[in-house]
């Protein structure tokens, strides 16, 4: 169907005709069961439950995963251990900008040549080291630790924007890059950001999104492109 | 059936793997799917930018043998963009989502009406039409009006007696009259009822004549019912900005 078709049915509907079905009890649904079901015995399901918990891992990795674990050698599993363990034991994250960080500063923040007065808005550490393979940045960071999700139950106050409002109430920051991903969540949270900013007497940038350089103009999706033709830039002169 | 095509609404997406995304969408002919959209999170995706919350598309599905996968999208409202440019929009529109994805439970089963009015919703949101917080009381109203929950602004909701009536309670179904009232009902303004009456009817100009007072009060009523009637909380409500 085309869109100009389903924009049409879609007005006829909102606000249509109403009529009025009779009220009901509330029916028994209930949450969907979390857990996967448990088909293994103990200690091999709770490892499953376990390995299933983690990002990008569905049921059947967590599976795979599990079972490679059980055949492999103790040694093996041990050095795992150890790293898991590690980590948790040396790496903190930074009290100022929330980056992973090896003492109280992380690197950057203890960096003194670095410039106070530009702070870069991310949502999680690896964006840091994205942003720092450019060599296009010489400021500060700030890490807020995720984007604002309602539906995820993730709002404002479970994320360090009170922190960043902390460390700008003093005037020496200048210009605040917002450098959230590009996608709704993102979106919505620098949205949040520069008008909780926009109070203050400080610059706020949006990365600019625009075309994958390497690829063809016409392969561009609409909303990609248009907002290329947004973030344009005068050249010349 | 190795393809097939549908319009839809993306309402939630969670990601999978690498660069990949699970999108739940609600279409217009097989209600709830949930799709595999293949490399969708790398920046030279062709069309993530189309498999985002909020996005009106027409989608080309592959059956698979757990998921379906992806194979083609076009934008048919792209409502993202202006819903996140203003966080009022944003609040509300995700919640009418969320109630979306919860009014509609199975996967593969039509639920033509949710789809339209989620449609019709979201196309008034993002071009503001009427204030955000009104476009979604009057989405969950009628959302949970179609699922069989009809509020009754006017007539008791017990008995049937023709209204107006000046309390109201949750668990009844709105209004309810003198003998009726379960003890401890409140007593809601007379124009909040209307409201309410004028919310689930799509009657706009009384609706956006509304004072804020009034507003406020029927926004908090139709959270109530509709916590009550979906049994669960609805987590993005919690989050609703109002001005
Ligand atoms: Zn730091
Ligand atoms: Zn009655």
């Amino acid at each position: 169907m085309s869109g100009a078709v389903a924009a049409g049915r879609a007005a006829a509907w909102w606000p249509g005709p109403w009529t009025r079905p009779v009220p009901r009890e509330p029916s028994s649904m209930s949450d969907s069961p979390r857990r996967l079901c448990g088909v293994y015995e103990g200690a091999v399901q709770d490892l499953i439950d376990e390995l299933g918990r983690l990002p990008g891992v569905g049921p059947k990795s967590a599976q795979r995963i599990a079972f490679h674990l059980l055949a492999a050698d103790d040694h093996e599993v041990k050095r795992l251990v150890d790293a898991l363990v590690e980590v948790k034991r040396r790496v903190r994250f930074c009290e100022l900008c929330g980056n992973v960080a090896e003492a109280e500063l992380c690197r950057i923040c203890a960096d003194p040549r670095r410039s106070d007065e530009v702070i870069c808005v991310v949502e999680e550490p690896k964006d840091v080291v994205a942003i720092e393979r450019t060599r296009e940045f010489r400021g500060r960071y700030h890490v807020l630790g995720g984007a604002i999700n309602p539906i995820d139950n993730v709002g404002p106050d479970d994320l360090r924007i009170k922190e960043l409002m902390s460390r700008l109430a003093d005037g020496t920051v200048q210009e605040v890059i917002i450098a959230t991903d590009p996608n709704v969540e993102g979106e919505a949270t620098a949205t949040y950001l520069s008008r909780l900013i926009g109070s203050l007497e400080i610059t706020v940038s949006r990365l600019a999104s625009g075309l994958p350089v390497g690829g063809d103009l016409e392969y561009a999706d609409e909303v990609t492109l248009g907002r290329a033709f947004e973030g344009r830039r005068i050249v010349g002169n | 059936m190795p393809l097939y095509r549908d319009d839809a609404i993306v309402l939630r997406t969670q990601k999978l793997g690498e660069a990949d995304r699970i999108v739940t969408f609600l279409t217009r002919e097989r209600g709830k799917v949930r799709a595999v959209g293949r490399g969708v999170r790398r920046t030279s995706s062709r069309f993530g930018a189309r498999l985002e919350p909020f996005m009106a598309v027409d989608v080309q599905f592959h059956t698979g043998r757990t998921l379906d996968t992806v194979t083609q999208v076009e934008t048919v409202g792209a409502y993202a963009r202006r819903v996140c440019e203003d966080y009022e929009l944003y609040t509300a529109g995700t919640a009418m989502l969320e109630a979306a994805d919860r009014l509609v439970d199975q996967e593969h089963e039509p639920a033509v009406q949710q789809y339209w009015l989620l449609a019709g919703g979201l196309r008034a949101l993002a071009e503001r039409h009427h204030a955000a917080g009104l476009v979604l009381d009057s989405y969950l109203l009628r959302a949970l009006a179609v699922a069989g929950w009809a509020l009754s602004p006017i007539d008791c909701a017990r008995c049937g007696e023709p209204g107006p009536h000046h309390a109201f309670n949750v668990a009844a179904g709105g209004a309810v009259c003198p003998r009726c009232r379960p003890p401890g009902s409140p007593s809601p303004a007379p124009e909040t009822f209307t409201l309410l009456a004028a919310l689930l009817s799509g009657d706009w100009s009384t609706a956006d004549t509304a004072s804020t007072r009034h507003r406020n009060e029927a926004s908090g009523l139709v959270a109530a019912y509709s916590q009550y009637y979906l049994e669960r909380t609805l987590r993005s409500l919690r989050m609703v900005e109002r001005s």
